[in-house]
């Protein structure tokens, strides 16, 4: 065994990350970091400490043999790196950029809790396996099992339903993917901004699993197109996977004048209409020069960035609670601080301003942190007589979604709850219809990307039980 | 890809065009519409399905040429492809034998007020049609009109054809002394339906309304096509896109279709440049 040999390195700290330099980044739309190079990966692999009992594995919501792949990188097996975190997550390239390594792996990373040292850079270190395979690797179409003549619509082509289709296909089910957009990839391709996640990326992906066979059918809106009860007839099983996508307002005088966004609409706009390239695109955007952004969580953050490289001069984050509440991914509130977005912290707006149709002012009121409220997070209450203002030609709501209600309105015995989003059994992913599974954003409300995946995953499980006993 | 089957030049700045689009032909009911996609950089813009047929698989749109998409549009023939097409989507007009019926149509708003006319009379309705355009060469489908409408009334701003006047002046003389009518349809450019339910607001009969802001997805996505109804903001693409007319904040919508004016100016502009090489 070599495993005596082997000595972790002392580094306190993870090795950095090149990035684009601030000035230059925040006016074009290119990736910001640039990722490791192969020596740099080596080096961060080396700071693991292999541990017997890794808890950065049950940090992972989809298990990740982490240790593993990271000693694989250590070795310079890089595409053997990338092959194992496969076997568990087979959006590696996606997670290692935009998963909450903070909340997740690195949280509980047993080196992150010696005094001094921070976690290993896991993220990073995926994201260095996935993209090497893409560049070198041999990317193997797995040999798939004999078809087993059953066929599955899948709804939705966001990471949940990206995640049943490749499972199922694999599983040798005949698998239809039903996408209401042009393009595929949900969030991933017309919410979160190229400058994050490239979309070359996510198209990559999206081929990769049309190469198993998986028939995409894009512009089709179920629950229009089709209803649930036709496809019933069509398919043995249907998985739902329709994301939280209705925008939320705030519901305050002014919101509808022009300039006045929903986070989505700015970001479709932006990413998967490609906006920013207007006039060569077609699809035009306003660009704000005084732009204000009310939320506190990576919509919100992505608004703020995509405006400033949009070509504002001034950008401002409205935020009800303070900085530690926020729910953004850390990195990326430190990528915005950086580039210069100006926090506007125990803020909440009241009003928008307007003049001749337009936006052309936001009215504010502080905020003071009370007691903790049922999401354990210390209940805003506005400071009376404490309204100010300030002028702004351009206002983005990030404010939250809600699931999309399409289906359900169309499908009145699919159960839902108040808040509109699908109801499943505890222990398998069913609704309460027969034969239909769902999960991702549409099941638990906004979430995140690994775990949509995740449900995407356990639901494919359960229609490969469910068509087995059929 | 969805193939354009036949074109048609309707008026001096309309097109017609019959697109194979089987599935959606199928589903579709009167007062829906689609979003179309011309190629990969092209922007989604929603037009109202003119007519559909299931047999053929065909879905019919008519538009009319006011900026770069459209005029883009204008340029496809028979046999050339468009990228995208979605739908169908919003909500069906609701049909029901209602009684009396007045559809009035505006400009184009005559090609996609046909399917509702249609669906009227087939379920029982007396239907009276108004329907109007700036000059007689803009006036379209006066013939088909007449084979399905039991009583057909025209006017033109210029008085080239019909009445001289507006829709307006046909629809409020028709009001002081026709028979009841039980309720109305409008379909046309916002400033005639606004004007339109200014009208009818003082005989208190009900108006449905199609309303044309700017989407997106037409999903219920975005909140680009939010209007302001009876003072509740709604989505036109999902709760929409018809309303009842004498509740919709009609300054905002014409404010809000101004949105991009410069940068479709821009686009346009370097459209035009491109065309003439
Ligand atoms: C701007 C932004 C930034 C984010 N950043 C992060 C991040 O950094 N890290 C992270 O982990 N998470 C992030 N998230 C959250 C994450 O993207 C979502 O939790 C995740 O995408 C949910 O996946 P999903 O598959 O459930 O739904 P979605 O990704 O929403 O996909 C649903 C798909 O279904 C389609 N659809 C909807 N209705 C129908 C229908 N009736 N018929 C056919 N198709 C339909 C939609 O068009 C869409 O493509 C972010 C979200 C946003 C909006
Ligand atoms: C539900 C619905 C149904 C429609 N049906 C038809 C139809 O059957 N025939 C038809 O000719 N037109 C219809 N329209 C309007 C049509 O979508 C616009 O004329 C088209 O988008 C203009 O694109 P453009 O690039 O050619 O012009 P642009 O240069 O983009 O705009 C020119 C003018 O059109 C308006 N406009 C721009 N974009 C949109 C948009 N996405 N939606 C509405 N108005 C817009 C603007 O106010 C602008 O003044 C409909 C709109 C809606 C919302
Ligand atoms: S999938 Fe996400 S949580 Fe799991 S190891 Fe990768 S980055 Fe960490
Ligand atoms: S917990 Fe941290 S140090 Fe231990 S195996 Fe996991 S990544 Fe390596
Ligand atoms: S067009 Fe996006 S919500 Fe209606």
């Amino acid at each position: 065994m070599n495993m005596e040999k082997r000595k972790p390195s002392k580094r306190k700290l993870k090795v950095e990350m090149q990035q684009q330099e601030i000035e230059v980044r925040i006016r074009n739309f290119n990736e910001v970091p640039f990722g490791y190079s192969e020596e740099q990966a080596i080096e961060e692999a080396k700071r693991c400490l292999q541990c017997k009992k890794p808890k950065c594995v049950e940090g992972c919501p989809v298990d990740v043999d982490i240790p593993a792949f990271i000693k694989l990188i250590e070795d310079g097996k890089f595409d053997k790196a990338a092959k194992k975190i496969k076997e568990k997550n087979s959006l590696p390239a996606i997670c290692g950029r935009v998963c909450p390594q903070e909340d997740q792996c690195e949280k509980v990373c047993i080196l992150g809790r010696k005094k001094e040292f921070e976690p290993v850079a896991i993220g990073r270190l995926e994201r260095f396996a996935a993209d090497w395979e893409a560049e070198h690797g041999t990317v193997k179409v797995p040999n798939t099992p004999p078809p087993t003549g059953k066929k599955v619509a899948v709804v939705g082509s966001g990471p949940a339903g990206l995640t049943c289709a490749f499972d199922l296909v694999k599983m040798g089910h005949q698998i239809t993917l039903f996408e209401s957009l042009h393009k595929a990839g949900g969030v991933l391709v017309y919410g979160i901004p190229e400058f994050r996640l490239p979309k070359k990326i996510v198209q990559r992906e999206v081929d990769y699993i049309r190469s198993l066979g998986v028939n995409l059918r894009v512009n089709s809106l179920i629950g229009k197109l089709y209803t649930i009860d036709e496809l019933k007839g069509k398919y043995d099983a249907i998985f739902l996977g329709t994301g939280a996508g209705l925008p939320m307002f705030l519901g305050i005088p002014g919101e509808n004048y022009n300039g006045v966004y929903s986070a989505n609409e700015f970001l479709t706009r932006s990413n998967l209409m490609k906006a920013y390239l207007f006039p060569e695109w077609d699809t035009p955007i306003k660009r704000g020069k005084k732009v204000a952004v009310v939320g506190g969580g990576n919509v919100a953050m992505d608004s703020a960035r995509t405006a400033l490289r949009l070509g504002a001069d001034e950008v401002y984050l409205v935020y009800r609670r303070s900085e530690k509440e926020m729910p953004a991914r850390i990195e990326e509130i430190e990528r915005a601080k950086e580039e210069g977005i100006k926090f506007m912290i125990l803020s909440n707006p009241v009003e928008v301003i307007g003049e001749n149709g337009w936006v052309k002012a936001l009215k504010c009121i502080k905020m003071e942190l009370g007691e903790p409220d049922e999401s354990g997070r210390r209940r805003p209450i506005p400071i009376p007589g404490s309204e100010f203002m300030f002028d702004i030609d351009l206002f983005i709501v990030a404010i939250g979604t809600r699931p999309n209600p399409l289906i359900s309105q169309t499908t009145p015995a699919l159960k839902t709850t108040k808040w509109g989003t699908i109801v499943v059994q505890e222990d398998v992913p069913k609704t309460s219809l027969d034969g239909v599974y769902a999960g991702g954003d549409i099941v638990t409300g906004a979430a995140t990307v690994i775990l949509a995946m995740g449900a995407g995953k356990e639901a494919a499980k359960a229609i490969d039980e469910y068509l087995k006993k059929k | 890809m969805y193939e354009i089957v036949r074109r048609e030049v309707l008026a001096e700045d309309s097109d017609l065009f019959e697109i194979y689009a089987p599935e959606i032909a199928k589903k579709a009911k009167a007062g829906q519409f689609v979003i179309i996609r011309i190629n990969e950089t092209g922007e989604r813009i929603p037009l109202t399905l003119a007519d559909f047929d299931a047999k053929k698989g065909t879905i019919t749109l008519v538009a009319l040429r006011v900026g770069k998409t459209t005029h883009l549009l204008g340029t496809l023939k028979a046999g050339d492809e468009i990228l995208d097409v979605v739908g169908p989507l919003g909500n069906p007009t609701e049909i029901d034998n209602y009684g009396r019926v007045i559809c009035v149509g505006g400009g184009l708003g005559i090609a996609t007020i046909i399917t509702i006319c249609k669906a009227l009379k087939d379920a029982g309705n007396y239907v009276i049609g108004i329907i109007g355009a700036r000059t007689k060469d803009l006036l379209i489908y006066e013939d088909k009109l007449r084979g399905i409408c039991n009583e057909l009334h025209i006017s033109t701003d210029d008085g080239s054809y019909g009445h001289h006047g507006f829709v307006t002046d046909v629809l409020k003389k028709l009001l002081d002394e026709g028979d009841t009518i039980d309720i109305i349809w409008a379909i046309g450019p916002a400033i005639m339906m606004k004007f339109v339910c200014k009208t009818t607001e003082s005989y208190k009969i009900k108006t449905i309304v199609s309303l044309n802001p700017i989407m997106v997805d037409g999903t219920g996505m975005c909140g680009a096509c939010r209007v302001e109804v009876d003072g509740k903001t709604k989505f036109t693409c999902v709760h929409g896109p018809e309303f009842d007319g004498h509740k919709v904040n009609w300054d905002l919508l014409l404010s809000r279709q101004q949105m991009y004016l410069n940068s479709e100016k821009l686009s346009f502009n370097k459209f035009k440049e491109k065309i003439r090489g």
